[in-house]
């Protein structure tokens, strides 16, 4: 009979997961390409047909990128910018969004509006001037010379979640400190950010893997090898005469491999932070 | 504790809403005022006038005879419980508690120690290390109590803190609250839509309806003599029965739908300013109790009505009648479902319980006339001296 119920594994072959696999093949197939391409042997990287496994496994990739191309540098200034960038956004982000959602004060709509307008501002529009005024405050390959920019394109995102989190918590919780004789700083600190965890850690990770994957600016910026981040310094890695594709491959591994880290140990507050914001009661 | 004076306060909103208007209101130290009425008529808007979380239009506010309009929530020394309790999750409710005297640098010995004493007031010892996740709806609202009364403020304000409770819980907190309040000493205003709270708890209950003041009195008071129509209609469980009628010559005769009601001396004695209403119409008030079913053979002072509906109570049993007179309705003071069932001269009587009724008969009932009310048709004021 056609209706007649399948069993066993044919109970998932329809439409919806076969699509539902063939993307999630699409997405991981390349992946999957990038990690095994990376633990193959430097010298049968290029084999005709390609192997699908490395076979044998090597680690001569990954040293070759921290000793023959400075990764370890590249590795270091991008954690420094990163964390440096994503701090400040979180620390100014959150009093922002405090006084963006909760103080009493003129102008938040049109404050709020430029801010939008900001986020979706393309960056390659602002990139000469802003060399050019790195370049006159003596700022060229410098840490602030990206920390600063990172902060202040990556701020609007996340004043607008912290915001809409901070507007999710119960006003009468504030204003039970307000009577107790909390001041403004202490309420957020005490007893609004314990609560918007996850809006902080959803604006981290955005911001991270924002900055941790920026290129134009790190380019533009700092071209000396010393302040090099990862994007930049795996994109020179290619001479004229030969691309080292398995040193880049490795150096690629390492470098996704904090993102993939922080957004899958955090992946719950993520899902909630970007969910969640509506006003209750 | 301090006396809480309100003078002529008014809260007027940006978009031009007025919300509360030329409230004056004076409570005494230790008192436990209620403040009731419909949703919207400005109950909590003046509670947090007092608090210092809205600021006063015009008016002037005291709290211990020094003027407060200019002071902050921490300046004014009162602490507040909310409907919904206002707890921190992320701590313990030892933190909780304890919060507001952290604030003050307490040392951690005399934080612990006034937590505790509050804990055993309200029954907490054993929860305190608790998350308010982790409790029941009244040990959040114990907790959120607690909160308060460990700052030994001049006065607690309470905003409808029972309301989040189911029904037998809220009985009981009723009592609990009141028991709390008693043994403290501290000034209390308590902001609720629930006349049956209002009534049971408070010293002298303020009933609000649009921002103004209709009446404060005693509950009694205020059940036995209210001042207008509103008050009539919205204290009381059964809502008070209220009929357009006509008083006859010398205030003698009281005509309700067809039928012609002789009324006793003794109620123009206890209200001559109804002499000055005789040969006019009058709106006329009786409260279902005082409708019981005659006992004795019709004597032309009983009033005739159709039965609708019985309900037995088991003590008591509640019956709904119909006469041809026209029902009063007061605005705001019943809920639309109870307006809409009482479109056509409906009113509630409590009869005893073994009276033989059912739906259908016409019963007799012997109207107490001392204790009926009435009221100006047009101001809606009662008419008294």
């Amino acid at each position: 009979m056609r209706n007649r119920k399948r069993t066993g594994w044919r109970r998932y072959v329809n439409g919806v997961s076969i699509s539902t696999l063939i993307t999630a093949l699409f997405i991981l197939l390349p992946l999957y390409w990038l990690v095994a391409t990376s633990f193959k042997d430097p010298n049968s990287i290029g084999n005709s047909p390609p192997s699908l496994t490395p076979t044998p496994l090597s680690g001569g990739n990954y040293s070759n990128a921290f000793v023959g191309y400075d990764f370890g540098i590249y590795f270091r200034n991008s954690l420094i910018v990163t964390i440096g960038a994503t701090a400040l956004v979180l620390i100014l982000g959150t009093l922002a969004g405090y006084a963006l959602g909760r103080l009493p004060m003129r102008g938040k709509f049109t404050t709020l509006v430029i801010l939008l307008m900001i986020s979706v501002f393309p960056e390659v529009a602002v990139i000469a001037p802003l060399y050019l005024l790195m370049r006159n405050i003596g700022w060229l390959n410098s840490y602030q010379a990206l920390i600063l920019p990172y902060t202040a394109f990556n701020l609007p995102f996340a004043i607008w979640i912290l915001r809409n989190y901070f507007l999710g918590i119960p006003k009468e919780m504030e204003e039970t400190g307000r009577i107790d004789g909390a001041s403004p700083l202490r309420t957020v600190w005490t007893i609004v950010l314990p609560q918007a965890l996850p809006g902080l850690f959803t604006a981290g990770i955005f911001c991270f893997t924002a900055c941790w994957t920026e290129f134009l600016m790190a380019l533009t910026f700092n071209s000396s090898n010393n302040y090099r981040t990862i994007p930049v310094g795996i994109a020179e890695f290619g001479g004229n005469f030969q691309v080292p594709y398995g040193t880049i491959f490795a150096a690629s591994v390492v470098a996704v491999v904090p993102i993939g880290v922080l957004v899958f140990v955090f992946r719950k507050f993520v899902i909630s932070g970007l969910t969640s914001g509506a006003v209750k009661g | 504790m301090a006396t809480v004076s309100l003078e002529k306060i008014n809260k007027v909103y940006e978009n031009g809403f007025h919300a509360v208007k030329d409230l004056s209101l004076d409570i005494a130290d230790g008192e436990f005022m209620v403040l009731v009425g419909p949703s919207g008529c400005g109950k909590t808007t003046a509670l947090r006038m007092v608090a210092g979380l809205e600021d006063i239009t015009t008016g002037i506010l005291r709290i211990g005879g020094k003027e407060a309009n200019d002071e902050t929530p921490k300046q004014r020394d009162i602490a507040m419980v909310f409907q919904n309790y206002a707890l921190y999750p992320h701590m313990t409710v030892a933190d909780n508690i304890g919060f507001a005297l952290k604030l003050r640098k307490l040392s951690k010995a005399q934080v612990k120690a006034k937590v505790e004493e509050a804990a055993e007031i309200l029954g907490l010892t054993d929860w305190l290390d608790r998350k308010p996740g982790q409790l029941s709806g009244g040990q959040r609202q114990r907790v959120a109590m607690g909160r308060a009364i460990v700052r030994e403020p001049a006065v607690f304000l309470m905003d409808e803190p029972l309301s989040n409770l189911d029904a037998k819980l809220r009985v009981q907190m009723r009592a609990e609250v009141a028991r709390i309040q008693r043994r403290i000493g501290v000034s209390t205003i308590y902001v609720t839509h629930d006349q049956t709270e209002a009534m049971t708890m408070g010293d002298r209950v303020t009933v609000l309806r649009s921002g103004e003041l209709q009446q404060v009195d005693t509950p009694q008071n205020l059940y036995d003599n209210p001042d207008n129509i509103f008050v009539a209609a919205f204290i009381g469980s059964p809502a008070m029965n209220l009929y357009d009628a006509g008083l006859g010559e010398g205030a003698r005769t009281l005509k309700l739908g067809s039928q012609e009601l002789p009324l006793p001396e003794a109620v123009v004695r206890k209200r001559p300013g109804l002499l000055a209403y005789a040969g006019r119409d009058v709106v006329a008030g009786l409260r279902p109790e005082h409708l019981p079913a005659a006992t004795t053979s019709p004597d032309g002072s009983h009033l005739a009505g159709k039965v609708d509906l019985v309900e037995a109570l088991g003590s008591e049993l509640v019956v709904h009648f119909t006469i041809d007179a026209h029902r009063v309705l007061a605005e705001g003071a019943v809920d639309k479902d109870e307006a809409a069932a009482v479109q056509h001269g409906e009113g509630v009587a409590r009869v005893a319980a073994k009276t033989p009724v059912k739906p259908g008969d016409t019963l007799l009932f012997a109207v107490d006339y001392e204790d009926m009310q009435f009221f100006d048709p047009n101001s809606g004021l009662a008419i008294r001296g």
